[in-house]
């Protein structure tokens, strides 16, 4: 029984690390990507998760006339670059920030109230054989015009 | 030291009962017909959300859009000792939240403390423990009369409550407080507008746009459907996508004017809608009697 417990407690401390790690992405995106917002009011809603290299994650919101917009996307400085795109209902493209040096925000503003997708990808390191994983969060905030 | 290690024992069978079901379950999906163009999206696509207007964004809109503050639209305080169950609570602190963030636009002092107040207790009762402090009690009776202040007391509130389930793996309880603000917003809106004077109402342009927050709503209750409360409320908000359904609205392709740095761009499209009073009619009421189904104990 002496030998079974140290095992035990590690299997049990392996299903508590994911909410430890999905914690820290909360600190992470207040604490972080929240500044980013600079002037504009948060919104409140919170979307954050762990993406490994390579991988993406869609983010479907609608925007309405009447108020100036930023988004500001952000990632664990272990990641390499995040690149986002937003694009409306049809997947036509409207803004990639690599044209804009990966910049980690946008502002916008919609004539009338639009729904849009924004895919967010984190790129894969230039040095090979590093296969990070980090947190990535996605704020907006609002200005009344 | 005989009971801790049955303790762990019956933590470790139901961790592997839960790995067996899971991979159970992976077995099935991969028995489904799919491309491998769809394989190879829903890996590279590890998570996809669906944002709704947060209860700031809608006080926003409707401040926005010209209304006014009527104290009468909103659930009393007192109603909150009668959710019992998980789903009346969670979506009742999500309709508080929203009422709160009414109060706190329109620089209700007090009623901004109170519907605080009323939003700690539920989150609490959620077992939801860091969305409300003292400090932050304290910050807002310190700061009643900065509206960005108290904005942003209220943006953090809502962001600590929605955070705290999504990590704890209760997208459920998410979805039901989520749902619970959101036709708290579309509630207050449809009570306010002129029904008699539906051409050129701001209010009535800011209710038809929640066309598209609803189709995201619908989807988000969607993915959670195999919860029966959630079942419930998406047999419920159905209803009311019945109706936004016969509302028309057509849109050309969005074009931007490509912004200069530092500078905002602008998005830009035209844009036809056609409801009818008898429709606007029809919705009002409508989400008024589910609403008040929401509040009901």
């Amino acid at each position: 029984m002496k030998r079974i417990i140290p095992v035990l407690l590690f299997w049990v401390l392996l299903t508590l690390i994911p909410a430890n790690i999905n914690g820290q992405c909360k600190i992470f995106a207040k604490r972080v990507c929240k500044v980013e917002l600079g002037s504009f009011m948060h919104d409140g809603n919170y979307h954050a998760a762990i993406l490994e290299e390579g991988e993406e994650a869609e983010l479907y919101k609608t925007f309405y006339a009447g108020q100036d917009y930023r988004l500001a996307i952000c990632g664990d400085d272990n990641l390499y670059k995040i690149e986002f795109t937003v694009m409306d209902t049809e997947r036509n493209e409207l803004y990639n920030n690599s044209d804009n040096d990966f910049n980690a925000t946008w502002d916008f503003s919609p004539v009338n109230s639009e729904q849009l997708l924004i895919s967010v990808k984190v790129l894969p390191s230039e040095n090979n054989g590093a296969d990070n994983s980090g947190c990535v969060a996605i704020m907006f905030g609002f200005t009344e015009k | 030291m005989k009971k801790l290690g049955a303790t762990l024992l019956l933590l470790l069978f139901l961790f592997g009962h839960s790995c067996r079901d899971t991979s159970k379950e992976k077995e099935e999906e991969f028995e489904v017909d799919v491309t491998v163009e769809a394989m190879e999206e829903l890996a590279r696509v590890k998570q996809v959300f669906y944002a709704l207007p947060s209860p700031v964004e809608i006080a926003a809109l409707l401040r926005s859009s010209g209304a006014i503050y009527n104290e009468d639209l909103l659930n009393p305080v007192e109603n909150a000792a009668n959710y019992l169950t998980t789903k009346s609570i969670a979506l009742n602190l999500g309709i508080y939240i929203t009422d709160l963030s009414y109060a706190g636009f329109f620089d209700q002092t007090q009623a901004s403390i109170n519907y605080m107040a009323i939003s700690k207790e539920l989150a609490e009762r959620l077992g939801i423990m860091d969305a409300v402090d003292r400090h932050t009690l304290e910050k807002l009776e310190a700061n009643l009369n900065n509206r960005d202040v108290v904005m942003d007391i209220i943006s953090e509130t809502y962001l600590n409550s929605s955070a705290f389930l999504q990590e704890n793996e209760r997208e459920t309880v998410a979805t039901m407080l989520f749902a619970g603000g959101f036709i708290e917003g579309l509630f207050i809106a449809t009570s306010l507008a002129d029904e008699s004077n539906i051409e050129n109402n701001a209010l009535v342009d800011h209710i038809v746009d929640q066309k598209f927050s609803l189709e995201l709503l619908m989807k988000l209750l969607e993915d959670n459907i195999h919860n029966d409360d959630v079942a419930d409320l998406h047999a419920k908000i159905d209803r009311i996508w019945e109706i936004y359904g016969e509302i028309e609205i057509s849109s050309s392709p969005v074009s931007v004017e490509r912004d200069k740095e530092g500078e905002t761009a602008v998005l830009s499209s035209s844009r036809e809608v056609n409801i009818t009073p008898g429709l606007f009619a029809e919705l009002k009421d409508k989400v008024k009697n589910i609403r008040n189904s929401f509040v009901s104990y």
